[in-house]
């Protein structure tokens, strides 16, 4: 069977910044298949629908969330004690393709910086460019030195890295690199996927939407994109997505 | 072991449980979890005469218990359907429900007709989609419009046909009489009770179609009313639905008056609600010494 639910142990938590936590879970049969760029979707006590996060990074044993307090239901799982377990329904969605021998521009502004953890590890020579609001909200950036040639941090208000936008510093790095793979809010994507068809670069975006089952069942996720003869339609996120070519999303 | 099977106009289910329509797709995701045969049946998602885009996003938003959606019945249309989805459905050993929606009396006698010609076993008549401007509900809120199509649709039905009711009414007895009247061989009920939540920041509908369909553990206590008063008063078999989430509630709906039970919204959270439905529904039966699931309908004794 293509999809498994598990009852995996939360082996380690972390608030990282401000209503932002670092979660490990321990969970070897989904971490083993989890690709970069697709998600976990996680029950919570007392909720009815389960909540989509971003896989962040994988080893062989775990998953690692990184996710931001939104609303009740990531409020519960925010409580969740190392040692108690997670309803995860996982891997799912389709994530980023990251080709061979490439140079990739990975770009995450604010929560959509953890997906391009795992996603920046698989390339052969990856480079970071990672946005936050400010100083306090900026997360990763160890684990990004880690795994990339180059980091670049930029902060709206200037109070750390550069002062200014991911699409800033991606206009300047545009030329070195052969694909862009990005995560953010819609405005900054959409920046990013004008720039690259600009520079004729390879985007990859990965989108959000609310969602229902996460496996393409309930249809709930809709985002207009253009299928294989170019005609509108609307494709679902947590299937056909999260990440789709930029040149596929109508904005 | 109970025996769970159940028959709903003339249709033998394995189990009484059936995949509500619009949560499951055309089967093939859930598929990836279990084998479909563990459902009694599934209703399939709606399909119209041609293919519809259905709405924009946000369709879905978190209530206390429940959820709202307005997914506007995307689907790609009846003859995709039966040529792409039916003979896969069909390999699938359960029974294939076809739920129907149009903007017309002419769309739904269309679509009745070229099914009842391809091997669905059953038609659903969806005239309570709440989220669609044109295209169902208009035509499943009064006796008159009830009676009326489906006198139109029974003429050219040569399946099984199931009226599914919308609770957004006055009095849903006297309009599953009138669909009983005029020829429906089952009810199900309910569809979504029409809600809205709103963003106090924005003062915007979170929904984008402003208004949707509430569904859920929420609104479990009015279908089983809802299911209970129509048992009282028709004579055709009722598949109930509307927040089934446990065993408990299964077994509870069963004897409000359901024959057959349709579960959606749990599916969303546990993917495997049907497996433990059914395993508790059978150790429940087992308990109570009784024999067959069908004992159980309709036993409510009432105050």
């Amino acid at each position: 069977m293509k999809y498994d639910v598990c009852n995996a142990r939360l082996i380690k938590s972390k608030e990282i910044a401000k209503g932002i936590f670092d979660f490990v879970i321990e969970c070897p049969q989904l971490a083993q298949k989890a690709q970069a760029g697709q998600f976990a979707h996680i029950a919570v006590p007392g909720k009815t629908l389960r909540r989509p996060i971003s896989i962040c990074d994988a080893t062989d044993q775990t998953l690692r969330i990184v996710f931001q307090i939104k609303g009740e239901g990531t409020q519960i799982l925010s409580e969740t004690k190392v040692g108690e377990s997670i309803d995860i329904l996982a891997p799912l969605g389709h994530g980023f393709t990251i080709p061979k021998g490439k140079k990739i521009a990975f770009v995450g502004g604010g929560i959509g910086v953890p997906p391009m953890l795992y996603s920046a590890k698989r390339a052969d020579n990856a480079v970071a460019i990672l946005g936050f609001r400010n100083k306090d909200a900026v997360i990763l950036e160890e684990d990004f030195k880690s795994v990339c040639s180059k980091v670049y941090v930029a902060t709206d208000d200037g109070s750390y890295g550069i002062h200014g936008f991911t699409t800033d510093i991606l206009k300047d790095v545009i030329d070195e690199v052969d694909m862009v793979c990005s995560c953010g809010p819609t405005p900054m994507l959409k920046a990013l996927a004008a720039i690259c068809k600009e520079h004729n670069t390879p985007c990859q975006v990965s989108l959000e939407e609310r969602m229902g089952c996460g496996i393409g069942a309930c249809l709930v996720c809709a985002c207009k994109t253009l299928d294989k003869n170019g005609n509108v339609e609307h494709s679902h996120v947590c299937k056909k997505g999260p990440v789709y070519n930029a040149e596929e999303v109508v904005w | 072991m109970a025996d769970l099977k159940v028959k709903v106009a003339g249709v033998e289910f394995n189990n009484p449980l059936i995949a509500a329509s619009g949560t499951f797709g055309f089967g093939r995701e859930y598929s990836e979890f279990y084998p479909l045969s563990t459902l009694g049946g599934i209703s399939c998602k709606g399909i119209t005469l041609q293919a519809r885009p259905g709405n924009p996003a946000p369709r879905i938003a978190e209530t206390p218990s429940g959820i709202l959606n307005a997914v506007g019945l995307q689907n790609p249309g009846v003859d995709h359907f039966v040529k792409e989805d039916l003979p896969w459905l069909k390999e699938q050993n359960t029974v294939i429900i076809a739920n129907i929606a149009g903007n017309s009396y002419d769309d739904y006698c269309k679509m009745a007709e070229k099914l009842s010609d391809t091997a669905v076993d059953m038609i659903e008549l969806n005239i309570s989609c709440p989220n669609v401007k044109s295209g169902g509900v208009q035509f499943g809120t009064s006796c008159e419009s009830v009676g009326a199509i489906t006198k139109a649709v029974r003429k050219y039905c040569k399946k099984p046909l199931i009226i599914k009711l919308s609770p957004n009414v006055t009095d849903i007895v006297s309009i599953a009489q009138s669909a009983e009247a005029e020829g429906a061989d089952a009810i199900s009920m309910i569809n979504t009770l029409t809600g809205m939540r709103i963003d106090i920041n924005t003062g915007r509908p979170i929904i984008r179609n402003n208004t949707g369909g509430l569904s859920g553990p929420a609104v479990f206590p009015v279908a089983v009313r809802m299911v209970y008063q129509v048992a009282q008063a028709v004579n055709i078999p009722i598949i109930g639905m509307g927040g089934i989430s446990t065993w408990q509630d299964a077994a509870e709906m069963l004897i409000a008056g359901a024959t057959a039970l349709q579960i959606g919204t749990v599916l969303f959270k546990d993917p495997y609600a049907p497996v433990k439905i059914n395993k508790g529904l059978n150790e429940f039966l087992d308990s109570k010494g009784i024999k067959s699931v069908t004992e159980l309908t309709k036993t409510i004794k009432p105050w």
